[in-house]
């Protein structure tokens, strides 16, 4: 079975031919389309590690078949940074060692992103990790994670409100 | 994961027909299904992806105040809308009880109701399994069982309905919107999923090929809305299932429960209406005497179905509380750990 889809990936349109429907937007990502960033954990929706945007929401990507998100707009960690300028979170995670060994962190800083545009934790550390919690981090460092969430999220509200001016 | 054809319908009629042939099974965002088809627990030979149906993705409310949620509405999206949480607060607090806010943002509200059990034995192919493989047997006896049901196991199946929406849906009397070969049915909640008797491996009233298309919530059921909490006791504070949970809602007339609504979860194959509690309610003074009387009378029929005797004590305890809670009244704003144990409580509630 042969099936096209069209991909909208870190800005780029794609057309991408899928030779079997069992491919997760994972796997396309990794294997397929060589964006390694996007890390393969538990592989079964538990850790976050795969946490990428579709359509500017944060999903699990090992659980989404990439047959069936035809047309989706993608963004991965390859694609937050512009111009050689660190995304804000990624700078808030550097600036907080919200990390140790680092392969939790793609996950981790994605859905910072997801959960600042979803505008649903405001300032409160505990609103942060509630709604962090689909990201596991073996390391600990999530005192950590949630500092450079909470920074990175006043300055992204800040850059609104200078914007709004 | 075994290898399946895959079809995209391009409309509900159109679904149903390709998901009537056997070995079909329903896709929607695939939380619960490619978890399973990643372990071999389900082998469906053709995907029938219905997330590109049109329709199906609305929040609707009609003009008698009750509210219809289309089957592909997100977990999130119905959380976070204002106009549904303001009605059914317990609903949105449950939703975001549940899972981890990336499988919120996928996971649909048909899909939701059709989740399969977190029964170890269920996900384990080398295990025995009446509702995975009939006949074969269940592990879960005389297995690790602390976290299976007290309520309405047989001896072929002890395994527990895992949804947090589902509890407050069927406290609240939520419709089952249904389209099949046949046409259109509405079957209650509280009819709609079957306990496991000698045939666990049959979860509700669905025919082959039906397709749940949406939730109704009766205008009555927002009556509640000033006093309704879900309160879920975890392993963890945060993205894990329900060890046991309740969904409590109530009207009350000066200090009197003029209507009680209570719903269990994690205690059976069956998100559980409580009846007789309600009964026991309806008239009551709204104090803790009475909150203690309603929590004997939801588990009146329960016993162990191996360790987990602790979860009929626990489960009284989470009754009474979340009675409590939702007599103090619906929290203004949603709190930062929805449906936990380890919320601050508000005032006038006892600690339980």
């Amino acid at each position: 079975m042969n099936l096209t889809i069209s991909l909208t990936i870190n800005g780029e349109p794609r057309s991408i031919d899928l030779d079997d429907p069992r491919v997760t937007l994972l796997d396309l990502l990794r294997e397929r389309l060589h964006l390694t960033g996007t890390k393969k954990g538990c592989d079964r929706g538990q850790c976050g590690a795969c946490t990428i945007l579709v359509d500017g929401q944060r999903i699990n990507s090992c659980l989404a078949l990439a047959v069936s998100h035809d047309g989706a707009d993608i963004r991965t960690i390859e694609g937050l940074a512009e111009n050689g300028q660190l995304h804000p979170v990624q700078e808030a995670f550097i600036a907080h060692d919200g990390f140790q060994c680092g392969y939790c962190t793609p996950g981790q800083i994605m859905s910072a992103v997801g959960l600042i545009a979803e505008g649903h934790a405001g300032d409160d550390p505990e609103r942060v990790r509630e709604l962090m919690s689909g990201n596991l981090c073996r390391c600990g460092a999530y005192r950590g994670i949630t500092e450079a969430v909470l920074e990175a999220e006043a300055k992204l509200s800040e850059r609104d409100r200078s914007a709004a001016a | 994961m075994n290898r399946f054809d895959y079809i995209r319908p391009k409309n509900v009629a159109e679904a149903v027909a390709a998901a009537s042939e056997p070995g079909s099974a329903y896709l929607a965002a695939g939380t619960n299904l490619l978890d399973l088809m990643k372990g071999g627990v389900s082998r469906p030979e053709r995907l029938v992806d219905v997330t590109h149906l049109p329709g199906l993705d609305r929040i609707e409310t009609l003009a008698d105040g009750a509210m219809r949620i289309g089957a592909l509405v997100k977990n999130s999206e119905l959380a976070y809308d204002e106009a549904f949480s303001a009605r059914f607060p317990a609903v949105a607090e449950a939703l975001l009880s549940g899972a981890s806010a990336q499988l919120r943002n996928a996971a649909t509200v048909g899909g939701n109701l059709l989740q399969r059990t977190r029964c170890a034995y269920f996900y384990d192919t080398a295990s025995a399994c009446n509702k995975r493989a009939p006949g074969s047997g269940c592990d879960a006896i005389g297995g690790e069982n602390h976290g299976h049901a007290v309520l309405g196991w047989s001896e072929h199946c002890i395994a527990t309905h895992p949804s947090d929406f589902c509890v407050p849906l069927t406290a609240l009397g939520a419709i089952v919107k249904i389209e099949g070969k046949d046409g259109r049915r509405d079957v209650p909640i509280t009819d709609f999923y079957l306990l496991p008797g000698d045939t666990p491996d049959r979860e509700n009233v669905l025919s082959p090929g039906e397709m749940i298309v949406g939730v109704r919530l009766p205008a009555e059921a927002a009556g509640f809305a000033a006093n309704q909490r879900y309160l879920k006791v975890r392993e963890r504070t945060s993205y894990a299932f329900a060890v046991v949970s309740a969904a409590a809602a109530l009207r009350i007339e000066d200090g009197t429960i003029a209507e009680a609504r209570l719903a269990l979860g994690g205690v059976a194959a069956r998100p559980w209406r409580a009846i007789e509690a309600e009964a026991a309610l309806a008239g009551a003074p709204a104090s803790r005497a009475s909150f203690e009387k309603a929590a004997e009378a939801a588990f009146a029929d329960a016993r162990p179905s191996g360790d987990n005797a602790y979860k009929i004590a626990l489960g009284k305890r989470i009754v009474t509380r979340a009675l409590a809670m939702a007599a103090s009244g619906t929290p203004e704003v949603m709190p930062a750990l929805p449906a936990s144990p380890f919320a601050p409580l508000s005032e006038g509630v006892i600690h339980v």
